[in-house]
């Protein structure tokens, strides 16, 4: 498994990824920061980090298109699966190395706490809570991109796919208020990822919002161990 | 070595493997032979892993590659048809993390440094894989398959798109393997395989069609050998002599040779010998033979042959 990190590292620092995401997150998160922080005169970071959910949306697919797309499409794949080693080390291997690139984004935030915290007193509390918030529902977009790029050999498809379901995630509020069937309604409305992300706003650690984002996490990680597995049989 | 029993593939309703069974003993060089789309590539992503069958087993030293994946991907080194290299890293970046993906156990750099040696990567070590032409493409995925020296090497077509020096040089590097390693290589072409392996399998659409050692595959791929006889003496007399030795099958006039003499083609039953009767047979009725050679047609025509064959049973 470390070898695979390593190399997962590399290669985002190979080619343009990491600093395309690096640089459009940073240059966002600034923006917003700016402008909510300073034009709005604000020492609170909820609404900086609730924008950022759109820009989460557009580079985790970006992120993780290439996992296992490209080395399905440039047939390295064989290379891993014939290796003495497992799909589950595989897949947390490649994990692992996108969880590392969007936690190297996150950090930023903190920058930011520190710079507020020249002007006024930020709220520690509701800044690493947010902060935890939004690495465990990247984490878990990441987990369900890893697995929309396993069951493709094209890192396009996977990433629109991966833009679509972030879509998808960021308007479930919608659906579930026109949806008249009730239980359907319910059922969406249990599974609306951002639902669980409110909490973590007011600084407020629920263990239920947590035990949620990783549970998505394990069982869309899984859900790829799956699909690579069958692609053996098939 | 390798033990594989009755495996069978089916992608969809078509089969791609249909009950294979061969064993390779250790230290052997087997060829795999067979025209494009037999099932050779199939047959190796199955006995290395890759993809699974729908039946059979396969045993690599002792252990079953669905019963025990890491320790039987272990014993294996696997160069692909498409080397498995990834272009964004250098020959030795790439080296160092399959080394450490195989979490081989000896020295790392020394160990790096004899393998880049023995396929002739040495000096090529830190340009990226990108810029590298096809023949060391395909040398840096040969590296690979050598790393942590597995005793069983799966090499399939080596040699496509190499150019003749590259071409000699890998089956020279074959050669040597197989003097440490067991090792499967497959091509479609002949030749290749004929110079360089112990046996040879032929497959086509699925099946086993001949198993047999390198010099033996004649014999073993026909139920009849050729003798060319060049004889003098009226070609009537000569064939009606021929014809009465048991195991001759057929005597086939191919022309004159010379003033007085004719060129024979001489049919026998496969495994026996008949150069002394016919021997015998031309001095009895004193047409003395000028030339006698042993006439197998090209192999090459014969596998064509037989691989027709297969696929016109299938149709």
């Amino acid at each position: 498994m470390a070898a695979i990190l390593k190399r997962e590292l590399s290669g985002y620092f190979n080619s343009a990824i990491a600093y395309v995401v690096l640089a459009l997150f940073f240059f966002f998160s600034g923006f917003f920061f700016y402008a909510y922080c300073f034009v709005g005169d604000s020492a609170g970071l909820s609404i900086v980090f609730a924008n950022m959910f759109y820009i989460i949306m557009f580079i985790i697919p970006v992120l993780t298109m290439k996992t296992f797309a490209e080395e399905k499409h440039r047939k390295t794949d064989q290379a891993l699966l014939t290796a003495p080693v497992s799909l589950t080390e595989i897949v947390l291997g490649k994990f692992i190395g996108a969880v590392i690139i969007y936690a190297l984004c996150c950090v930023i935030f903190l920058v930011y706490a520190v710079v507020i915290s020249f002007f006024a007193q930020p709220q520690w509390s509701v800044v690493l809570c947010t902060l935890l918030g939004i690495f465990l529902l990247g984490s878990s977009m990441i987990a369900i991109n890893i697995f929309i790029s396993a069951l493709t050999e094209s890192m396009v498809v996977a990433a629109v796919v991966g833009m679509g379901a972030g879509l998808l995630i960021d308007t479930m509020s919608y659906f579930v208020s026109i949806i008249p069937v009730k239980w359907i309604a319910n059922l969406l409305d249990k599974i609306n990822f951002l639902n669980y992300y409110t909490n973590f706003t007011y600084g407020i650690l629920n263990v239920a919002d947590v035990v949620f984002y990783l549970s998505v996490t394990a069982l869309f990680l899984f859900f790829t161990v799956l699909a690579l597995e069958k692609r053996r049989w098939s | 070595m390798i033990e594989v029993k009755h495996l069978t593939k089916r992608y969809g309703k078509t089969t791609a493997l249909d009950d294979i069974s061969f064993t390779v003993e250790s230290g052997e060089v087997l060829g795999f032979l067979g025209p494009n789309g037999a099932g050779k590539s199939t047959t190796m992503n199955i006995i290395t892993g890759y993809i699974s069958s729908n039946e059979g087993t396969v045993t690599v030293d002792g252990s079953e590659i669905l019963k025990e994946p890491k320790k039987t991907k272990q014993k294996i080194g696997y160069l692909p048809e498409i080397p498995p290299v990834y272009p964004d890293m250098t020959v030795r970046k790439y080296l160092e993390f399959m080394f450490d993906l195989k979490r081989v156990k000896l020295p790392k750099a020394e160990h790096i440094n004899e393998v880049m040696r023995l396929v002739g990567l040495e000096r090529h070590g830190r340009r990226l894989i990108k810029n590298l032409s096809k023949g060391y493409r395909q040398r840096v995925g040969f590296a690979q398959a050598l790393l942590g020296n597995p005793p069983v090497i799966i090499l399939d077509e080596p040699t496509v798109g190499l150019d003749p020096k590259q071409i000699i040089e890998i089956r020279k590097l074959i050669k040597n393997l197989g003097k440490k390693h067991t090792v499967i290589f497959s091509s479609h072409v002949l030749s290749e395989i004929s110079a360089t392996c112990d046996r040879v399998i032929i497959i086509a659409d699925g099946k086993i069609i001949a198993d047999a050692k390198a010099d033996e595959l004649y014999t073993a791929l026909s139920d009849r050998q050729k003798l060319l006889v060049t004889a003098e003496g009226k070609s009537a007399d000569v064939m009606a002599e021929l014809n009465k030795v048991p195991e001759v099958e057929r005597v086939n006039k191919l022309g004159a040779a010379g003033k007085g003499a004719n060129r024979f083609e001489v049919e026998y039953r496969a495994g026996t010998d008949v150069r002394r009767q016919v021997f015998s047979a031309m001095a009895r009725i004193n047409c003395p033979i000028l030339e006698m050679t042993a006439g197998n047609g090209s192999l090459e025509e014969l596998y064509l042959q037989l691989t027709e064959n297969a696929k016109g049973g299938e149709n």
